[in-house]
């Protein structure tokens, strides 16, 4: 189905006249909306991630990413430039690359052996003059009519970010100063991976897109905290949004680090001041950034997330994999420089998030839910009015929708839904 | 035990055997309480996929260091997390059994757990090998000193709280 703009919908759409603080349901179950989403911000104006520089740290590494549903490969050329295209044969549109990551000189199609250079452009066609002077490409074939689709590439931060859209400002001008800023505190640094999972949401995308914005539920669904008396210290915190409100910025800060003997020793800061935890290791942690801040989640639209809670830092990346459905990967990092026991903090400190973290689990579900809890309703309207109606960022509390008030507001302006 | 460290006694073999029928009889029955009581006061327990195993990287989806902090993971998902009711029901492989010069166990096993969820929709959740360091304690039962999950593959459907 090829949708050109809001207005070639089968069901006309348009917003309700209370704004961006209400949210039609019908945005999460319509096939020709998320169909539209495709092509108006997936291969629209927007950068998306496609993956981790360390992903394609040599020449000739290639890793596998997707941008909304297109399949894409990342390379990385002889001379060290990165590149990004369509993982679609110019011949027949099957894949050219299967394997998930790997190293190597040329891309073959295997369907019929079409190779492609690491820029993604056609150097080699098997046959191309037939056989014994049979068959073969007619005369005119020009190769250079025939490349793997190209993305404009950009690296930013240790992030591999792709777009369709050539015109695309820098990712620095697409984040604004201050999500860029957040961006290279949390990553500008030799990264090394710690290891990735991912978790399949029965929901669509824009849930978990909300939800991680969603400041006002972390301890309402989340009681891991409050259920160990864990005193987190931390309670001073602001949410803070780009310019164009799509992507924003949940921090916490902590007035001192709690500095008991045993831990002073270790040169490690037990982030609990007291608690039940009979496994108290989980929250070893040391002052990394020395800037107060103990909890970072950013969210850049359309859909990457990057945490820095204590130590633990994650790039997590949620693909569409259809209407109802939404793979959420966690890449975990540390830094080329962390000695084992930074390591080990932060493995541990892996458990509070991620398919079984500790404190967030609930996210797995608590989108399906509403993915559930909607059907039949979609000509009904989510009521997102905690902290105003308006888009002001909000320095002083955490208790605010705002943030996802930023998102519909950015999404209806890529959609054209007014 | 033969010269290869393969396990010959069969005596040993079914008491291993039995710990991993117990352990995982303990999961499936819902006796969360149960499950750190099969490890070693120090022991480990590491839920990794394939991926990250082969290429060595430490993550685990779900890590413990000790049995106090698989307590906390008991107490966390009896009192804290939230979830929709569901069971595992684990089917598991024959072990192949290494016995170390130091008195532990190696044992690997491949297992297959279903979830089934309380509106009665059942699906293969998770399937895989469990790389098992066994200890021998004092009173003559078996421990988990080590037990490390390695999953097939790195997709959890919606989330893991119970472990495997």
């Amino acid at each position: 189905m090829t949708l050109a703009t809001a207005d070639d919908l089968t069901q006309p759409f348009a917003w309700p006249d209370g704004g961006v603080s209400q949210v039609p349901y019908r945005l999460f179950s319509d096939p020709e909306i998320y169909a539209l989403e495709q092509q108006r911000i997936f291969r629209g104006p927007v950068w998306n991630f496609l993956c981790l520089e360390i992903d394609v740290r040599k020449p000739g590494d290639f890793k596998l990413a997707s941008v909304g549903e297109t399949p894409v490969v990342v390379t990385r050329d002889k001379d060290g430039a990165v590149h990004a295209f369509v993982n679609r044969c110019a011949h027949k549109g099957a894949l050219v690359c299967l394997k998930e990551r790997g190293n190597a000189a040329v891309l073959t199609c295997v369907y019929h052996s079409w190779s492609y250079n690491l820029k993604g452009e056609l150097q080699g066609i098997a046959f191309r003059n037939g056989i014994k002077g049979k068959g073969g490409m007619p005369a005119d074939f020009d190769p250079a009519q025939h490349r793997l689709q190209p993305l404009k590439v950009e690296v930013f931060s240790g992030l591999v970010f792709g777009s369709f859209d050539f015109a695309m400002p820098l990712v620095e001008s697409y984040l604004g100063p201050v999500m860029a800023k957040f961006v290279r505190r949390s990553l500008d640094k030799p990264l090394r991976p710690l290891g990735l999972q991912s978790q399949i949401l029965h929901n669509n995308w824009k849930l978990y897109a909300e939800n991680v914005r969603d400041s006002y539920h972390a301890t309402l669904l989340h009681t891991f905290y409050t259920t160990f008396k864990i005193n987190r210290l931390d309670m001073d915190g602001g949410i803070l949004m780009s310019d164009d409100t799509w992507h924003h910025i949940s921090y916490a800060k902590r007035d001192t680090w709690q500095e008991d003997a045993e831990y002073r020793k270790a040169g490690v800061h037990s982030a609990q001041f007291e608690s039940k935890l009979d496994g108290p290791q989980l929250l070893d942690a040391w002052d990394e950034e020395k800037d107060g801040i103990s909890h970072v989640v950013q969210s850049i639209f359309p859909n990457l997330a990057i945490h820095f809670t204590l130590n633990s830092i994650c790039v997590r990346f949620f693909a569409p994999r259809g209407l109802n459905e939404t793979e959420l990967f966690w890449f975990y990092l540390g830094t080329e420089s962390d000695t084992p026991a930074q390591e080990r903090m932060r493995v541990l400190q892996g458990n509070l998030t991620g398919a079984a973290g500790l404190v967030s689990l609930e996210d797995g579900c608590i989108n399906e839910f509403v993915q559930r809890g909607t059907r039949g309703s979609e000509d009904k309207i989510s009521f997102v009015e905690m902290g105003g109606r308006d888009l002001a960022p909000s320095e002083q509390s955490r208790a605010t929708e705002v943030s996802i008030r930023g998102f519909w507001a950015g999404y209806r302006r890529i959609m054209g839904f007014q | 035990m033969s010269d290869s460290g393969e396990v010959d006694d069969l005596a040993l073999r079914t008491r291993v055997e039995d710990l991993l029928l117990d352990y995982a009889h303990a999961i499936d029955d819902g006796d969360m309480q149960a499950w750190p009581g099969f490890f070693t006061e120090d022991g480990l327990y590491k839920i990794q996929s394939r991926e990250n195993y082969e290429a060595g990287l430490p993550m685990g989806v779900m890590f413990c260091e000790g049995a106090g902090m698989m307590r906390d993971r008991v107490l966390a998902l009896e009192t804290a997390n939230i979830f929709e009711p569901h069971t595992y029901s684990h089917v598991l492989g024959r072990p192949r059994l290494r016995l170390e010069a130091d008195g532990t166990i190696r044992a690997r096993s491949n297992f297959l757990v279903t979830r089934t969820m309380q509106e009665g929709r059942m699906d293969v959740f998770a399937a895989g090998k469990y790389l098992d360091r066994i200890a021998p304690q004092p009173d003559g039962g078996l421990k988990f000193a080590e037990r490390l999950v390695v999953l097939e593959s790195r997709r959890i459907d919606i989330l893991l709280v119970f472990p495997l």
